[in-house]
């Protein structure tokens, strides 16, 4: 029968090498739990867009059609699209605001190509909660700055779709355009 | 009262089985199951290699691109592939303008909607766009096969077994009807819109043979002999990337991870040593619950004077 | 838990402290898998099955709600969003033959949990509650798997769907209405998959359930061992944290390699081809065959085909179906030998390892086209089968001679050492 001295330093020295030895099990479960956030990440990266909505990512307009004073409504990443061909009016009045009376202060000529000028594409996404402004069809309301009008807040945007009044913070966003001719824009 | 009705139960399953066992061996015995031409004659597919095939499979592009080729100016006037995307063909080498131009130059169009009528009507394809199929239904699709139906290929290697060398074994096993069937199943006579292939499940195919001579499909240089052979060759490899174009990625992706599962394994292994070894779970050399040794240790101990 | 001298949970941190105070959540997992929980110390790896049957439902669920983001439950749409998800989604296809594969491994690792339980007579007293809440969770393992299968619309999916709603049929007068009610429909139809899939995500979660119940009328009596023999002190017991955590841990990382290796370089050799056809409702496929795991039953569902004592064949098929498996809710009272451990029984023994040889014949027939050979032998196998619980285990468990126990686990694993090192905590014995 081992005396009690015996069985405490029995433990101690038990002790002493659990510490030492317990490297390998910190490893182990180390390595394992490396393995836990390897898999983690496919498991979320699955939501992002698939190919094919990434293919879906450009879209051609034909522009042919649209005289001046005119605009269409086209879809891009399943988004409404705003394409407008500015009369000479509307260009003059856009161009004599002066940015410190703009909320989201831009020029007619940053919203649009150089040589271009008349061609307004915008998305067609009010910026304050995300309702489709009217102002492309024929007879809409377009607002007290002869541009665009959002009916759910009454956010008004200029004839170079500016923010000019109402709840929106920001101009509607022009998306990366190029003309891949004079007659075609490639949208994304 | 449980075990009363269990042995009814039982009972009665066991004579109704031992019943119909009766019968199946009297039927059986009485008028054996006739033979038939498909069991006889039926083929499995020839035995042919394939770069995918193998734990080390991957796709030789070059192979795959021909078998493209053999797809587009042979089978594509019948047979859909409607679950490959024009873009799909980037992983094939094939460089955004080549894709763009095969694309815009498929003989099928798109259908589409005129925007200024309404009207149905077909637009040129682009990369985003699937392989358009041929037909613009099942109903067209008999009509000018003869009431046969030609399946889409996107997935025809993963959808019979031994995939691409099934494919490989239909493009080259046609020939005439052996005289030994004849004789034999005089009622299996090839019908005249039918023709022979053995590898085919039930011997007779509607697909007349598609590759009949050699340069059928002009290979550009550099590319081996566009022999029949080598042609079905190239477009079963083709019709395996198109089931399974993932498969080299997927192989590549399978050494990391069991790489990393046997370290895991291995270092799981040592710690659950490491641990165990504290507590006492050495047992009996053989079989630690075998009661035979433990009465040998019973009656070593008794005798070396140990008590138990 | 049942044990007196079980480690009681002691909080090393304040956290610790203030959350026990509001809520033993901490307890009960230290309790139920932690240094509270004393296990056998003799368990073999047959005891790996339970945790590793936890961690392939937990698997199937991750993966599942994952590819449930993707999947499209319409009938023209069904096998187009699986192509979808294999094609472009990003890493779809791992998802996708992760879920695949992951079943069939979890019907493995259930067979083998199950096997282990018939051999050490885990179901019997007291744990038989666990055996059948174990049987519940099969079931609905089984109908989960059927409708899984169901929902990428390929040709064994849909003919697989005719087939197995074609046996309520059998039953007499209510049959018929029965299986309408359950389609939707008159065939496989757009409404029998939206709610298949409805209920193939809801199952899961309801077996999830299951096991909790099970585990915990597991941890009431405590785990059984492989002598049978129940534990009677300290030195027969081991905490489950740290030596079962290992254990089960070193196991698991194995058996997940072979998982992985089966997933990425044969990931379709546990499937059918016919399931990459999308569903024709007006050509059937030439062999209709379920899933692997289902195959021996499908092979006693074959077995009847003959009328007999005026029941038609087709019903004496599904009754026998549904019978093979309501039997074994009955094993606790059908083998009533006192002795638990098929190591101590070796007439019990040598009809153990008939019925899994019965068994793996049954599967091997029922994956087989219904040729005259192969229904000649699933006949034979399904009259073993039957006979062997209903009939021979009832006999057996009354008239065999089991071999001496040995008087405790400890015993068992200690004795008939050459050099004995004291256990921890212990003095050496004098041995």
């Amino acid at each position: 029968m081992a005396t009690l001295e015996e069985l405490n330093a029995a433990h101690v020295e038990a002790d002493h090498s659990l510490r030492r030895r317990d490297f390998i099990n910190i490893a182990a479960v180390s390595f394992a739990g490396v393995g836990a956030v390897a898999v983690a990440i496919p498991l979320v990266k699955q939501m992002s867009p698939p190919a094919d909505v990434l293919a879906l990512a450009s879209t051609e307009v034909d522009i042919s059609k649209i005289a001046p004073g005119q605009a269409i409504k086209t879809s891009w990443r399943k988004q409404p699209v705003f394409v407008r061909n500015l009369t000479a009016p509307e260009i003059a009045a856009a161009k004599a605001v002066p940015l410190s009376e703009l909320r989201d202060p831009q020029t007619l000529d940053e919203r649009t190509k150089p040589g271009k000028e008349n061609w307004l594409i915008t998305l067609g996404v009010c910026t304050h909660l995300g309702c489709v402004p009217l102002g492309t069809g024929e007879g809409e309301n377009r607002g007290d700055y002869g541009g665009y009008f959002c009916p759910c807040h009454g956010s008004h945007y200029d004839t170079a779709a500016r923010i000019r009044k109402g709840p929106a913070p920001l101009n509607l966003h022009v998306p990366d355009y190029a003309f891949t001719s004079d007659t075609v824009v490639t949208i994304g | 009262m449980i075990r009363w009705i269990a042995r009814v139960v039982g009972a009665a399953f066991v004579l109704a089985v031992l019943w119909a066992f009766g019968t199946t061996l009297a039927t059986n015995l009485q008028s054996p199951p006739a033979p038939t031409a498909e069991h006889e004659f039926h083929r499995h597919p020839k035995e042919v290699a394939f770069a995918s095939d193998g734990p080390f499979g991957k796709f030789d592009k070059q192979q795959v691109q021909r078998g493209f080729q053999v797809y587009k100016e042979v089978c594509s006037g019948c047979h859909s592939l409607t679950r490959v995307s024009f873009r799909d063909l980037h992983q094939l080498g094939y460089e955004e303008a080549e894709v763009k131009a095969i694309a815009n130059q498929w003989q099928v169009e798109v259908p589409s909607v005129n925007p200024e009528t309404g009207e149905p009507a077909t637009r040129k394809a682009v990369p985003s766009d699937y392989f358009p199929s041929p037909y613009a239904n099942e109903t067209a699709a008999r009509a000018a096969n003869n009431n046969a139906l030609p399946p889409d290929l996107s997935l025809m290697a993963k959808a019979r077994h031994d995939g691409p060398a099934y494919i490989y074994s239909i493009l080259t096993g046609y020939q005439n009807q052996p005289a030994e069937l004849l004789k034999k199943f005089p009622a299996a006579k090839t019908p005249p819109s039918l023709h022979y292939n053995p590898y085919f499940a039930n011997l007779n195919i509607a697909m007349p043979p598609p590759l009949t001579s050699e340069g059928q499909v002009t290979y550009a240089p550099g590319n081996p002999k566009p022999t029949v052979d080598q042609m079905a060759k190239d477009v079963a490899a083709f019709l395996m990337w198109t089931a399974e174009p993932n498969l080299q990625g997927r192989h590549k992706t399978g050494f990391a991870v069991l790489a990393f599962l046997i370290v895991a394994t291995i270092l799981a292994y040592l710690s659950y040593q490491n641990i165990w070894a504290e507590a006492k779970r050495k047992v009996a050399p053989v079989g630690p619950l075998d009661p035979v040794n433990k009465a040998k240790r019973t009656r070593a101990s008794k005798k070396a004077g140990i008590d138990e | 838990m049942s044990f007196a001298w079980a480690k009681p949970y002691e909080p090393k941190t304040e956290l610790g402290r203030w959350f026990d105070d509001r809520m033993p959540l901490p307890r009960l997992v230290y309790n139920a898998v932690g240094g509270g929980y004393p296990v056998p110390r003799n368990l073999n790896y047959g005891w790996n099955f339970g945790v590793l049957s936890g961690i392939f439902l937990t698997i199937q669920i991750v993966t599942g709600i994952v590819l449930a983001m993707w999947y499209f439950a319409s009938a023209d749409g069904a096998f187009n969003s699986i192509e979808h998800i294999m094609r472009d989604v990003n890493g779809g296809w791992m998802m996708r033959y992760a879920h695949m594969n992951g079943a069939s491994f979890f019907f493995i690792v259930v067979y083998i949990h199950i096997f282990r339980g018939l051999y050490y007579g885990s179901y019997k007293a007291p744990r038989e509650l666990v055996w059948m809440l174990g049987l519940v969770i099969y079931l609905l393992m089984m109908a989960t798997a059927f409708m899984g299968y169901v929902l990428p619309w390929g040709q064994m999916s849909y003919w697989g769907a005719q087939v197995i709603t074609g046996f309520f049929s059998a039953f007499p007068v209510v049959g018929e209405p029965i299986r309408v009610w359950l389609l939707g429909g008159y065939a496989p139809d757009q409404a029998a998959l939206t709610r298949f899939f409805s209920l193939h995500y809801l199952l899961p979660f309801v077996i999830a359930g299951v096991v909790i119940l099970h585990i915990w009328s597991l941890h009431i009596p405590g785990s059984s061992n492989p002598t049978g023999v129940d534990v009677k002190s300290e030195k027969d017991t081991l905490p489950f944290h740290p030596f079962y955590t290992a254990k089960d841990g070193w196991f698991a990382a194995a058996f997940l390699t072979i998982y992985a290796a089966v997933l990425f370089f044969a990931p379709n050799y546990m499937g059918h081809p016919d399931n990459y056809i999308p569903a024709n409702p007006l050509a059937t496929p030439a062999h209709i065959v379920p899933e692997w795991y289902f195959w021996p039953f499908y092979a006693i569902l074959r077995a009847f085909t003959s009328n007999f004592l005026g029941i038609d064949a087709k019903l004496w098929g599904v009754l026998a179906m549904f019978t093979s498996i309501l039997l074994l809710f009955f094993l606790p009272w059908l083998d009533k030998s006192p002795v638990r451990s098929g190591a101590y029984r070796p007439l019990f023994k040598r009809f153990f390892w008939l019925l899994l040889l019965d068994v793996a014949i049954l599967g091997y027939c029922g994956g087989s086209p219904a040729e005259p050979l192969y229904v000649a032998l699933s006949q034979l196998a399904t009259a073993y089968y039957f006979a062997h619980f209903l009939i021979i285990l009832p006999l057996v468990s009354k008239y065999e001679t089991p071999l001496p126990l040995p008087n405790s686990i400890s015993e068992s694993v200690l004795h008939g050492e050459k050099r004995e090192a004291a256990p921890l905590g212990q003095t050496a014995a004098a041995n």
